[in-house]
């Protein structure tokens, strides 16, 4: 048990930036969800840019994502440094350049459970498990649908305002994270394949 | 002349007995494991010793609160903790709630530049700040953004990932509403460091009282919530508590149905008392011997108080029934002579074993023994009345007489179930020997499940692979443990080994820190060189005022001591590594295996030794322990087998080749179909065994050498009389061993069994082969 104590240090590094592909939409949450839930696989390259009060400019990274239904997402960013990150069933892998590899239960941290299931549920259509953490608001139409989830955690809300995602049809495009002191990260994801 | 040597002898025996007394009541019981290590170890089995006795692991104790609700879990949780907190039998008390936590951050984050092994001097040159602050900002665009966006305005060289760095990749405990919790959920876990160590098993059993009084105090409990404990000093604590119940238990029915047989034997209650003087006067100088040879007792030796009552009450047995008649013939005394000195050979040879469990039990049963055979011959004989009121032993004696003539004449059977016996262990020859020390341990499978549970829910692996070492104070462990992090890094890059842990990553020697201070650059060069370094990037010097005033205090702050980190989680870390011994320093530093489930060790200790840290001792504990195991096996089965000799060459020399082989050959066969039986049962052979089986040789032989003693066959009655007293005898033995085998310590129950299997047997055969038939002797 001995170091174990010890990595509850860190606890807060696994509030990780998870993000997602591009699957359909409509209307009604119930239909978006139904529509989303039958893509099966899919790939997409990311843009993802974070606006940070203390910086003159945003913060760019990009790479690749990968999502097979019902629980495997992967997200591989190849700059400015590369790293990757593995969400499998209740485990989530992280990857860093040098090769090591850190894995945290998602049953153990339900924050981190929060923000992972913000992308995966709303990828696989899993409206109980977005539900469980979000409330969940949808607008606009199945052309161009956005979803604002509001976490329900005390916990997750000091991180995290609001997540807005954002797509067309079974495509989502944009995942945008409104944080609680005002900075937010915008994804951008260009789908280069799907099932 | 003869009275007055009686009451000389009397005398001198309530001397003996006093002291004895005395002695016992100043006695310290051990239960720890100790009994079952090397007396001179070798330098990885002193290193595996140090650990179990001083080791961090020893003084842990894992505590699961269960039943009631979560919220009411939690709340007891935190309860306990507080009414734990300052008990100075513990140095730590945690249940993971966020003042530790935010403990440990704050030494990590405030004392950053003390503890990252990146600081230098290059590093806060103008490029080198340039380079880490760009590294940062790439870090922050990554998957752990947040967080670095936190440390930014104040460590935007990143020097607390640095540090975190180094504990990448540990399993964590669970948390829920920020307490730990067990994987499951179902319980609110806890752990505890006692401050006294594993040796010290009544400190323990002490602090271990506290936490369960403590716990049952919390107001307003919930009646179905409970607690449960595990850990070394639990376990030890448990394992000395069930020995010394179950020794007071045994002892206490075992004496009662040796009782209860000899009353019905003798039918005279000061007949009875006086049967039982031998072994209480043999139990008593027995304990008091190995409290003097040793300087404490295990608990295991006492448990063989009663298998010294199977044999000691054999004595007196012999005299009372044997004597019946008022004769006193010397041959008596001969045979009973030669019984007891076999006895003693075989256990002589059990004293020269290089584990003190051994030993001690050597010593307590030769002494015991010798103490009560000479009660016995000199003490009994002038207490017991001239004329024997024994019970009409003529028409049980007919009895008897017909069963064993039938028995002689099934010689053939003997030879049969030889045959059966060795058939079986040579199928069986794979998997007759038991290879763990923990076979011998007394906790019971409930205690071990909750013991892995709750490691399991405190996120720890076992600790296998270890690299140690001692030094003289507490500033060369520090540095040692320096110059072997370079190493062990090495290693560690070419996935010889997949991580370790150092005791310097939480508190480096003062010269490294020293040297960390003054790679810090002064205010206006800092500030200077920080604007250099922020040319073209998206941020200002002037949001990082607060990294400026961070980097002047890191640099003149007082330098960090052991107790900087009091409170902390990082302290019972770094107890764990870095252990305070008299007078010296014992530093482990756990290894973690790169993939798979083993070290290359050799690799390592090439590595080592080519740096010139040879002194570095890397073991693979579960090989260190199977290791010293087989040796102890090894050493068991030659001393039973010297012992065994022992008894055969003093037969030889006493009674001619002839009578011994017959002593002899019963003894073998009872011994090899006794290990057959526990084969076939699916009991795999423990030392313990052996020794049971050395136990079957030293008290088979009396039966043997009573059969087979021509001069005791005087006419068929008195022969009909000492073949009574034998089974009586037997009775005795195989009755109270026989208890010990039901009991639930595996000790005990090894012994308990494999005795009365093999003592019933012994007479059987005995009977069979060693036996003299009447019709063979002249009338």
């Amino acid at each position: 048990m001995r170091v174990t104590i010890m990595s509850k240090t860190l606890g807060g590094l696994l509030l990780l930036l998870a993000a997602g592909c591009s699957q359909a939409a409509d209307w009604s949450l119930a239909d978006l969800m139904q529509q989303l839930g039958q893509k099966k696989a899919g790939t997409a390259t990311f843009v993802e840019k974070k606006y940070i009060a203390m910086l003159k400019q945003p913060l760019e990274s990009s790479g690749e994502l990968a999502f097979t239904a019902p629980d495997r997402l992967e997200k591989r960013t190849l700059k400015p440094k590369p790293e990757g990150v593995v969400l499998e069933g209740n485990k989530l892998t992280l990857e860093r350049s040098d090769g090591r590899k850190m894995s945290v239960n998602l049953a153990d941290r339900p924050e981190v459970s929060a923000f992972v299931e913000s992308v995966r549920a709303t990828l696989s259509g899993d409206r109980s498990a977005l539900e469980r953490y979000y409330s969940a608001a949808l607008s606009g139409g199945s052309e161009q649908w956005q979803l604002n989830l509001t976490p329900l955690q005390p916990r997750m809300q000091k991180v995290i305002s609001q997540i807005r995602i954002a797509g067309g049809h079974a495509q989502v495009r944009t995942i945008e994270f409104l944080q609680a002191d005002g900075d937010r990260s915008e994804m951008t994801i260009t789908s280069t394949s799907g099932k | 002349m003869k009275i007055r040597l009686h009451k000389l002898a009397l005398c001198l025996w309530l001397a003996v007995m006093l002291g004895s007394v005395l002695v016992i009541s100043q006695t310290r019981f051990v239960a720890d494991l100790s009994a079952f290590m090397p007396k001179l170890p070798s330098a990885r089995q002193q290193m595996l010793i140090d650990q179990l006795r001083d080791g961090a692991i020893a003084r842990i104790v894992l505590v699961g609160i269960e039943g009631a609700d979560e919220a009411e879990r939690g709340r007891l949780s935190r309860l306990l903790v507080g009414k734990l907190a300052h008990n100075p039998r513990f140095t730590s008390v945690q249940n993971g709630d966020r003042q530790t936590q935010q403990r440990d951050q704050r030494y990590f984050f405030d004392n950053r530049y003390l503890l990252s092994p990146a600081v230098m001097p290059q590093r806060f040159s103008a490029p080198g700040l340039h380079e880490t602050i760009q590294g940062t900002l790439d870090a922050m665009s990554g998957d752990a953004g947040l967080i670095v966006k936190k440390i930014l305005p104040r460590d935007p060289t990143g020097e607390t990932l640095q540090i975190l760095d180094q504990f990448i990749g540990e399993s964590q405990p669970a948390s829920s509403d920020d307490i730990w919790v067990s994987r499951d959920g179902k319980r609110a876990v806890l752990l505890l460091q006692l401050s006294e160590s594993g040796l010290n098993t009544d400190a323990q059993a002490a602090a271990l009282e506290d936490v369960k009084q403590a716990f049952a105090s919390l107001p307003g409990r919930h009646a179905d919530s409970r607690l449960v404990m595990s850990g070394t000093s639990v376990i030890s604590v448990a394992s000395r508590n069930i020995i010394q119940s179950e020794v007071e238990r045994l002892a206490i029915m075992g004496s009662l149905l040796v009782v209860a047989l000899l009353l019905l034997v003798y039918r005279s209650l000061p007949l009875l008392l006086l049967g039982l003087i031998p072994v209480v006067s043999g139990a008593l100088v027995g304990i008091a011997s190995v409290s003097l040879g040793f300087g404490h007792v295990h608990g295991l030796t006492l448990g063989f108080g009663t298998t010294l009552i199977g044999e000691a009450v054999d004595y007196s047995i012999y005299l009372f029934i044997q004597r019946a008649g008022g004769k006193n013939p010397s041959h008596f005394w001969r045979t009973m002579r030669l019984g007891v000195l076999t006895s003693a050979t075989g256990f002589a040879a059990l004293m020269c074993s290089s584990f003190p469990g051994l030993s001690q039990l050597g010593l307590y049963s030769i002494s015991g023994l010798l103490t009560a055979a000479l009660v016995t011959r000199y003490i009994l004989p002038g207490l017991m009345p001239q004329q024997l009121n024994l019970r009409d032993l003529h028409r049980p004696g007919l009895l008897l007489q017909k069963i064993l003539d039938g028995l002689t004449r099934l010689r053939w059977l003997m030879a049969v179930a030889l045959l059966a016996a060795v058939a079986v262990l040579v199928l069986h020859q794979q998997d007759i020997w038991n290879r763990q020390l923990n076979a011998l341990s007394s906790t019971s499978a409930a205690q071990n499940k909750l013991d892995a549970e709750l490691r399991g829910d405190l996120g720890g692996n076992d600790m296998r692979y270890v690299a140690s070492f001692s030094a003289p104070d507490q500033q060369t462990a520090l540095q040692l443990a320096e110059r072997s992090r370079v190493v062990l890094q090495q290693l560690s890059q070419q996935n010889i080994i997949g991580g370790f842990h150092s005791p310097d990553e939480l508190l480096p020697s003062i010269a490294t820190q020293r040297a960390r201070q003054a790679s810090l650059p002064t205010p206006a060069e800092a500030e200077r060189r920080l604007r250099l370094a922020l040319q073209g990037m998206p941020l200002e010097a002037d949001q990082l005022s607060g990294f400026l005033a961070d980097l002047e205090r890191a640099r003149t702050q007082p330098l960090l001591q052991r107790q900087s980190l009091q409170g902390s989680a990082a302290s019972v870390l770094l107890d764990s590594m870095l252990i305070r011994r008299a007078d010296s320093y014992l530093v482990l530093l756990p290894l973690k295996p790169a993939s798979g489930e083993t070290i290359a060790l050799d690799k390592v200790r090439a590595a080592l030794a080519a740096q010139q840290l040879g002194q570095v001792t890397v073991i693979d504990l579960l090989e260190e322990t199977t290791a010293i195991f087989d040796s102890y096996t090894h050493e068991a089965l030659l001393f039973s087998s010297l012992g065994s000799l022992a008894i055969l060459l003093l037969l030889w020399v006493s009674c001619g080749w002839r009578q011994a082989v017959r002593v002899t050959i019963p003894l073998g066969c009872a011994v090899l179909c006794t290990v057959a039986i526990l084969d076939a049962c699916g009991i795999q052979l423990t030392i313990l065994h052996l020794v049971g089986l050395l136990l079957v040789v030293a008290i088979g032989s009396n039966y043997a050498l009573f059969f087979a003693n021509k001069q005791q066959l005087g006419s068929d009655a008195e022969q009909r009389q000492v073949e009574i007293s034998l089974v009586v005898a037997n009775l005795a033995t195989v009755t109270s061993f026989g208890l010990l085998g039901s009991s639930s310590v595996p000790v005990l129950s090894f012994i308990g069994s494999t005795v009365a299997i093999g003592a019933l047997l012994a007479l059987v055969f005995a009977a069979m082969m060693a036996r003299i038939g009447p019709r063979a002797l002249p009338r």
